[in-house]
């Protein structure tokens, strides 16, 4: 067991050794992309009419915006590594509060919207598996249809107008708020009026995640349960539930967590649909108002988050495919 | 004659399908003695593994039994699913064809012998641990101590095959049911499993029940065979009268086509099992066989005795001799 750890650690180690190459590769292009697609020093210009040329220099200088795109990324690099983030091109705010913020706010829905909708997707998937072309089965292939099929943008709505509009004109009042994670005007910590902000989103988002993880577990544990081995933990004489949960579940879920891991990866993004519908201000919120101004020195550090966190859920898909499946080897 | 282990009467198989009820066993009668190894030879089909799968209770929910099964006092045809599964891997324990997917890839070969065993008994975990160790090395695998605690994947076809019986025979079974046990693996070291199977034969004195296609395989192991064809057994009778006087034209034909030294060519039998969504009335192999008469399509042929055999032919004695 103690050299499955340090086999487990090495590879962890190597692989992040890779990744920090890969990150500045994949930072140099975003980079250029950027540059490319949003022009930084115009947009400076636009939201800023009455800049002094020294004021644009030096807006040139901190964000690494030299005319040679290698020479300007390593400048870019520099400040960055060394905390020395620029300050937005609106209202010259610091980025750091900002982006800690959408971070911590997307985290909290994507992990609420993750947990809630993996484990019942999941279970409706087992539900469904045990008696293929059942009843059930039907019932929860017809669910997950909807549920994919509808768009975020229209369950949304359609939450908001019963939980909000009619909810009031029926009871009086609202059951769930609509946006933002507190009221207009709140200040301080309160987990309680957090969570009932984050009723709505969460629910919209659940719902696709469980119709995609309802789907892909019923037939990953339709393919095991046809296995043979499971004939042969069957004529053990152990019982249908020890053959289901040691032998069954194991195998399908090997799959299920590669691609789960992978996706939870992608939902540091934020949601921007969703997100944007319940005036939520995560990543995704984030991304959408800087990219719209153009705002250079608030996109590369989202970029940097977004691209490290996919490496790291990559790494963390192929460690638990491994942890998992004594088949696959780590090296 | 001893009383039979396992008993087996006008057993029937039907699986409902969307084209209708396929009977896969058309009531058979089967005896197996206790410490015997019996062979139960057909081809792909003709309902040999349905017969035991369903004696085992392992058959689909689509699967519809009826008749009789009994092994040592207990009838399996119909029983509550809790004796089935005290009976499963203690009384009665099946090996099965593919070694390569039979073992689960994920738990460790030791973990899932000594589930077999804790399955049925008390012991302990550690008990369980060193009792699989022993019997790894009773199936003649080297280094068994280091090999339980490794996955099927690392282990050889035929090193599977081994860990499949070894899993088996954990608790002494009364009856071994071998499905196909040598079809998978290679010529070579098909001969090795069948000496691990007549070996663990004699050292518990279990009966072992051979399903296979493979009459070479029948001839070198087992004392007495079965033929069956199209879900009925159609003859039996020992190992030697079935090579030197087969009666049922079937299995003549089952004979010619096996090679021989001296033969230089080989004699298929002609045409294809049949549909058994819509089997022929009367004797099922009158669509393949030459010696069809009109009174073949009459009635089902019943086991009956001729020379030293049991066959269903109607017209086994007449075709004696030619």
């Amino acid at each position: 067991m103690g050299k499955y750890l340090y086999e487990v650690l090495r590879f962890v180690l190597r692989r992040l050794a890779w990744a920090v190459p890969t990150l500045f590769l994949v930072t140099f292009l975003v980079y250029v992309a950027l540059r490319i697609g949003t022009n930084p020093v115009e947009s400076y210009k636009r939201i800023n009419p009455r800049a002094t040329p020294a004021k644009i220099q030096q807006y040139i200088e901190v964000n690494g915006l030299d005319p040679n795109y290698v020479r300007g990324y390593f400048r870019w690099l520099v400040n960055f590594v060394t905390l020395d983030w620029p300050r937005s091109i609106k209202g010259s705010r610091e980025v750091w509060p900002q982006l800690k913020d959408a971070l911590a706010n997307t985290l909290r829905l994507g992990a609420a919207a993750s947990t809630v909708g993996i484990f019942f997707g999941l279970m409706l998937g087992i539900y469904a598996a045990l008696r293929p072309g059942g009843r059930r089965d039907v019932g929860v292939n017809t669910a997950a249809f909807v549920g994919i099929s509808i768009p975020p943008y229209v369950s949304a709505i359609l939450l908001q107008l019963v939980f909000a509009v009619y909810w009031s004109r029926w009871f009086g009042s609202t059951l769930f708020p609509t946006s933002g994670v507190y009221p207009p005007g709140h200040t301080g910590f309160n987990g309680w009026l957090m969570a009932k902000h984050m009723v709505l989103p969460v629910t919209v988002v659940a719902i696709q995640i469980i119709a995609v993880y309802a789907r892909y577990m019923r037939s990953s544990l339709l393919d095991v349960l046809s296995s043979e081995y499971m004939r042969t933990a069957r004529s053990k004489g152990i019982s249908e539930r020890r053959v289901l949960f040691k032998h069954g579940l194991r195998n399908a879920l090997i799959p299920v967590v590669t691609i789960a891991a992978l996706d939870v990866g992608s939902i540091v993004g934020g949601l921007i649909i969703t997100e944007n519908i319940f005036s939520y201000p995560g990543m995704g919120k984030y991304f959408l108002s800087s990219f719209g101004e153009g705002d250079f020195p608030l996109l590369m550090p989202w970029m940097v988050i977004i691209v490290a966190s996919v490496l790291l859920f990559n790494l963390l898909a192929d460690v638990s495919y491994a942890w998992l499946d004594p088949r696959i080897r780590l090296e | 004659m001893t009383t039979p282990v396992l008993q087996i009467r006008d057993l029937k198989v039907t699986f409902s399908t969307p084209l209708g009820p396929l009977v896969a066993v058309r009531g058979i009668d089967l005896d197996v003695h206790p410490g015997e190894m019996t062979a139960v030879v057909g081809e792909s089909g003709s309902g040999k593994s349905v017969s035991f799968l369903a004696a085992m209770g392992l058959l689909p929910r689509t699967a519809t039994v009826e008749g009789s099964v009994m092994l040592d006092g207990h009838q399996l045809v119909g029983a509550s699913p809790k004796l089935l599964r005290s009976i499963r891997g203690r009384l009665l324990s099946m090996i099965f064809q593919d070694p390569l997917s039979a073992l689960n890839p994920v738990h460790r070969i030791g973990a899932q012998i000594s589930e077999m065993l804790r399955a049925h008994s008390s012991m302990s975990e550690r008990a369980a641990r060193i009792r699989a160790v022993e019997l790894l090395e009773i199936v003649g695998i080297p280094q068994p101590g280091d090999r339980a605690l490794q996955y099927p994947h690392e282990f050889s076809g035929g090193m599977r095959q081994r860990v499949v019986i070894a899993m088996a025979i954990a608790n002494s079974p009364k009856v071994l049911i071998a499905d196909e046990p040598t079809t998978a693996l290679d010529v070579t070291v098909q001969a090795q499993i069948l000496e691990v199977i007549q070996r663990v034969q004699a050292q518990f004195g279990t009966a072992v029940v051979l399903i296979t296609h493979d009459l070479g395989v029948v001839a070198r192991v087992c004392e007495r065979v079965n033929v069956m064809y199209a879900g009925r057994v159609v003859e039996r009778a020992d190992i030697g009268t079935i090579f030197d006087e087969p009666t049922h034209p079937y299995t003549r034909g089952l004979l010619a086509s096996l090679p021989q030294a001296g033969v230089e060519r080989l004699v298929p039998i002609a045409g294809f099992p049949p549909n058994m969504l819509n089997p022929p009335t009367g004797c099922a192999f009158r669509t393949r066989c030459e010696h069809a008469a009109e009174a073949c399509g009459q009635r089902l042929p019943e086991l009956e005795p001729l020379g030293n055999s049991m066959t269903a032919c109607i017209r086994a004695k007449e075709l004696v001799g030619r």
